[in-house]
C-alpha cells in the first residue's frame, strides 16, 4: 500500500497499463514531455517512449479522430480533453462516432478508448474548465461514463476503462486532484465498471451521489448524525450505467433519498436517479426524493463559485426536509 | 498576402491532365504503366458503375432501396483512385463513395442493404480495411488521420485514403485531419471530390481560394488539382500519393474535378433549380467514360460489344444481390441492442429481456 493522491493514483494507472499492454497509448495536448497541465502523465513519456506517449497539435476535434482510427488498427487510446469543457470541439468524435462504431458495423468494429478529461468547480478556473457536462454524455447511448471520487476508485476504474472494449469517459474532478491522500495498491486490481459502492452505510435516508459532492455527503451525513440522522451515502462511481441494484436496494432500506449532484439542476444526471427509484421503488418511500443541485445558470464567474456550488450545508438541509416531511 | 503572393500560390495548383476530351493523350510522360488488362479492367468497373447508378436510381424510385446518392459523372475520381490501392489498404469513404468500397471488396448486396438502412450492410467482412460510409461530412478525415497513424506505427506498407466533396473541405475536421496527417507524417491521402456543388451551393461559395488543392498548403502537405474526368491522371496522382506516403514523404491532398450528373440524392433534391442546362452540356461533353471509351478504341482495346457485355453482367449482379438483400432476415431490436457493448450494461439487459419477451409473442 502507499498513500497517494488521486492524480497519483491515476498516473498510476496509466503506467500500469502502458506496462501491461503494448497497445495502450496516450496523447492529447501537452501530456507528453510536460507530462501534463495537471501531472497526471508525469514521467510516462521518459518511461515508455514518444512513441507511446505523446503530444497532439492543438484541436480535440483531432484527438477524437486520432483515437479512433488508432483503435481501428488495434491500438488502444487513452486520449486526454485538456479540461472537460472543450468536449464541444470533440463532441462528434465522442457522441456521434466512436460510442456508434460497434453498432454501426453489427459488432465487426469497436472503438476501445478511454477520454480522460479533468472537471469540475472550487480551483477558481477561468471559463469553460469546470463545467460539469457529465450529464450530456450519460445522454448518449454507446458510451459509459465514469467519476471516481478517492484514489483508490480512480486507479482500479482507470484500469477498468482501459481494459473496456467499448468507449469510457473517464471524468477526473479537479478539486479532489491533491485535496487528500488515500491508501492505493502498488499492484493492479480492478473495480468493476456500473458497479456504486456504499460509502457510509445507514439506516435513516439514502444520499445518491458522485464526484466531488460525495465528500460534501459525507461532510453533512457526519452532522446529520448528531441530530440522530443515520445516512448511508452512495457514490456511483460509474454514471451510467447505473447501478440500479445498489440504489434500489438503499432506498428499500431507508425509505428515504436525496440525489446530490454539482451539475446545474436541469443537467447532471440526477433526474435519472430520481425516476428510477420512483419507477422501482415507489411503495417504499415515506417521502419524495428530492435534488441538491447547482443552480440553472452558466458556470459561475470564479469569484462568485463558492455561493453558486451545492455544500454539505444545503444536503444536511434537504436531508431534513425528507426526513421531516 | 499581396495580390502577387496569392497568385503566384494560385499558378502551382495546376489541373494536371492525361487524356483530354477526345481521349488523346496530351502529357505522355505522365502515362502511367498499366498493363492492356489494367487500362480494360479500368474501363470495366467505370461501366459497371454507371449501370449500377442507372439502376439504384430506378431502383430507389421503385421504393426498393432508401438512402442513394448518385455517382454518375464521379466514376473516374472514384475508381481511379481505388485502382491506385493496395487491397489492405484503408479506405475512409463518405455517403457518395460506395463504388469504391465495393472494388475494394464489401459485396454489393450489403451496400444495397446499407442503402435500405439494414445493420447487416455494416458488418464488414473480415479482412476488408474499411469503414462504413461517413454521414458527418469531415469525420472520416480526422479518422483517417489516425488510422495512417495507426497502420505507421504498427509498421503496415499500406495507406489510408479518405473521400469527400467540395463542399466538405469548408468543415473544420477537414483541416484538422490533413494538419493532423501532417505533423504526424502519416501515410494518408486525402481526396476532394470537387464535382462543383454541396447540394444546392456551388464551389465559389465555399470559398474564396481558387482551388482547394491549394488548402494543403495550410498543413504544409503536398497538394494537387487533377482532372477528375480523366481516369488515368487521377490513377496517376493517386498511385504518386500513395508512393510517397510510403517513403515517409508525407500525405497528399488530391482535388479531382469532377461533376455529378444526377441530383445530390434520391431524398427529393432537384439539380435544374441551382444547375444550368448549359453546364450540365458542359460536363457532359468532358464525361469519363466517353473519352477512355475513345481511348481504348484507339488502341484496339475496348468494342461495343464487350460493353455491352459488361452492361449486361452488371444488370444481372445488381438483380442476384438485390435478391440477396431481399432475403436477408428482417431487423429485431434485440439484434441492436446486443450489437451496442461487448457486455451489456445493466439497463441493455432489461431492455433485452423486454424485447426479446415481445418479439417471442
Amino acid at each position: 500500500m502507499a498513500q497517494m493522491t488521486m492524480i497519483q493514483a491515476i498516473t498510476d494507472a496509466m503506467r500500469n497499463e502502458l506496462k501491461n499492454n503494448e497497445d495502450v497509448l496516450v496523447f492529447g495536448e501537452d501530456v507528453g514531455q510536460n507530462g501534463g497541465v495537471f501531472r497526471a502523465t508525469e514521467g510516462l513519456q521518459k518511461e515508455f517512449g514518444e512513441e507511446r506517449v505523446f503530444d497532439t497539435p492543438l484541436a480535440e476535434s483531432g484527438i477524437g479522430g486520432l483515437a479512433i482510427g488508432l483503435g481501428l488498427t488495434g491500438f488502444r487510446p487513452v486520449m486526454e480533453v485538456q479540461f472537460f469543457g472543450f468536449v464541444f470541439e470533440v463532441f462528434d468524435s465522442v457522441a456521434g462516432q466512436m460510442n456508434r462504431l460497434r453498432y454501426r458495423t453489427g459488432g465487426k468494429q469497436h472503438a476501445p478508448i478511454t477520454v480522460r478529461s479533468p472537471f469540475g468547480g472550487g480551483v477558481k478556473t477561468p471559463e469553460m474548465h469546470a463545467d460539469s457536462l457529465e450529464g450530456l454524455m450519460a445522454q448518449t447511448p454507446g458510451l459509459k461514463v465514469v467519476i471516481p471520487s478517492t484514489p483508490y476508485d480512480a486507479k482500479g476504474l482507470l484500469i477498468s476503462a482501459i481494459r473496456d472494449n467499448d468507449p469510457v469517459v473517464y471524468l477526473e474532478h479537479m478539486k479532489l486532484y491533491r485535496s487528500f491522500r488515500g491508501e492505493v495498491p502498488e499492484e493492479e486490481y480492478t473495480i468493476p465498471l456500473g458497479k456504486a459502492d456504499i460509502k457510509r452505510e445507514g439506516k435513516d435516508l439514502t444520499i445518491v451521489t458522485y464526484g466531488a459532492m460525495v465528500h460534501a455527503s459525507l461532510k453533512a451525513a457526519e452532522e446529520l448524525e448528531k441530530d440522530g440522522i443515520d445516512v448511508e451515502v452512495i457514490d456511483l462511481m460509474t454514471i451510467s450505467p447505473l447501478d440500479i441494484d445498489t440504489i434500489i436496494t438503499s432506498v428499500e432500506k431507508t425509505n428515504r433519498a436525496i440525489v446530490v449532484q454539482e451539475a446545474q439542476k436541469q443537467a447532471g444526471i440526477a433526474a435519472n436517479v430520481v425516476a428510477e427509484i420512483t419507477e422501482r421503488a415507489i411503495l417504499s418511500l415515506e417521502a419524495p426524493v428530492l435534488r441538491v443541485t447547482a443552480p440553472d445558470t452558466i458556470y459561475p464567474f470564479a469569484a462568485v463559485e463558492d455561493d453558486w456550488l451545492p455544500d454539505h450545508t444545503e444536503i444536511v438541509e434537504k436531508a431534513k426536509t425528507v426526513v421531516n416531511f | 498576402m499581396s495580390t502577387k503572393t496569392l497568385e503566384q500560390v494560385e499558378d502551382q495548383f495546376e489541373t494536371f491532365q492525361i487524356l483530354n476530351e477526345e481521349g488523346e493523350v496530351v502529357n505522355e510522360a505522365a502515362m502511367p504503366e498499366l498493363s492492356d488488362e489494367e487500362l480494360q479492367e479500368l474501363m470495366r468497373r467505370m461501366v459497371y458503375t454507371r449501370i449500377w447508378d442507372q439502376r439504384a436510381i430506378s431502383l430507389n424510385r421503385q421504393g426498393r432501396l432508401g438512402f442513394y446518392a448518385p455517382v454518375a459523372g464521379q466514376e473516374a475520381s472514384m475508381l481511379g483512385s481505388h485502382f491506385a490501392l493496395d487491397k489492405e489498404d484503408w479506405i475512409l469513404p463518405g455517403y457518395r463513395d460506395i463504388p469504391q468500397i465495393v472494388f475494394h471488396g464489401l459485396p454489393l448486396h450489403q451496400a444495397f442493404l446499407w442503402s435500405r438502412g439494414h445493420f447487416a450492410g455494416g458488418v464488414i467482412p473480415d479482412g476488408l480495411n474499411i469503414m462504413v460510409p461517413q454521414i458527418i461530412i469531415g469525420a472520416q478525415i480526422i479518422q483517417t488521420a489516425g488510422v495512417a497513424l495507426g497502420l505507421k506505427r504498427k509498421g503496415k506498407e499500406n495507406i489510408a485514403i479518405t473521400y469527400t466533396g467540395d463542399g466538405g473541405a469548408s468543415q473544420g475536421d477537414f483541416y484538422e485531419g490533413m494538419n493532423f496527417a501532417g505533423a504526424y507524417n502519416a501515410p494518408a491521402v486525402f481526396v476532394v471530390q470537387n464535382n462543383r456543388f454541396a447540394i444546392s451551393v456551388p464551389v465559389e461559395k465555399q470559398s474564396a481560394a481558387k482551388t482547394i488543392a491549394q488548402k494543403a498548403v495550410a498543413a504544409g502537405i503536398e497538394g494537387i488539382q487533377v482532372d477528375g474526368m480523366d481516369v488515368l491522371a487521377v490513377y496517376a496522382v493517386t498511385k504518386q500519393a500513395r508512393e510517397r506516403a510510403l517513403a515517409g514523404d508525407g500525405p497528399t491532398l488530391i482535388e479531382t474535378m469532377t461533376y455529378r450528373y444526377g441530383p445530390h440524392t434520391m431524398a427529393g433534391d432537384d439539380p435544374t433549380r441551382y444547375r444550368s442546362s448549359d453546364l450540365d452540356d458542359e460536363w457532359t461533353k468532358k464525361d469519363p467514360l466517353v473519352r477512355f471509351r475513345k481511348f481504348l478504341e484507339n488502341k484496339g482495346l475496348w468494342s461495343e460489344e464487350k460493353e455491352n457485355e459488361i452492361v449486361d453482367q452488371a444488370k444481372d449482379d445488381i438483380k442476384e444481390a438485390m435478391k440477396k438483400a431481399d432475403g436477408t432476415p428482417k431487423q429485431k431490436v434485440t439484434d441492436l441492442i446486443g450489437f451496442m457493448f461487448e457486455d451489456l450494461p445493466v439497463n441493455l439487459r432489461e431492455q433485452m429481456e423486454e424485447y426479446t419477451a415481445k418479439e417471442s409473442k
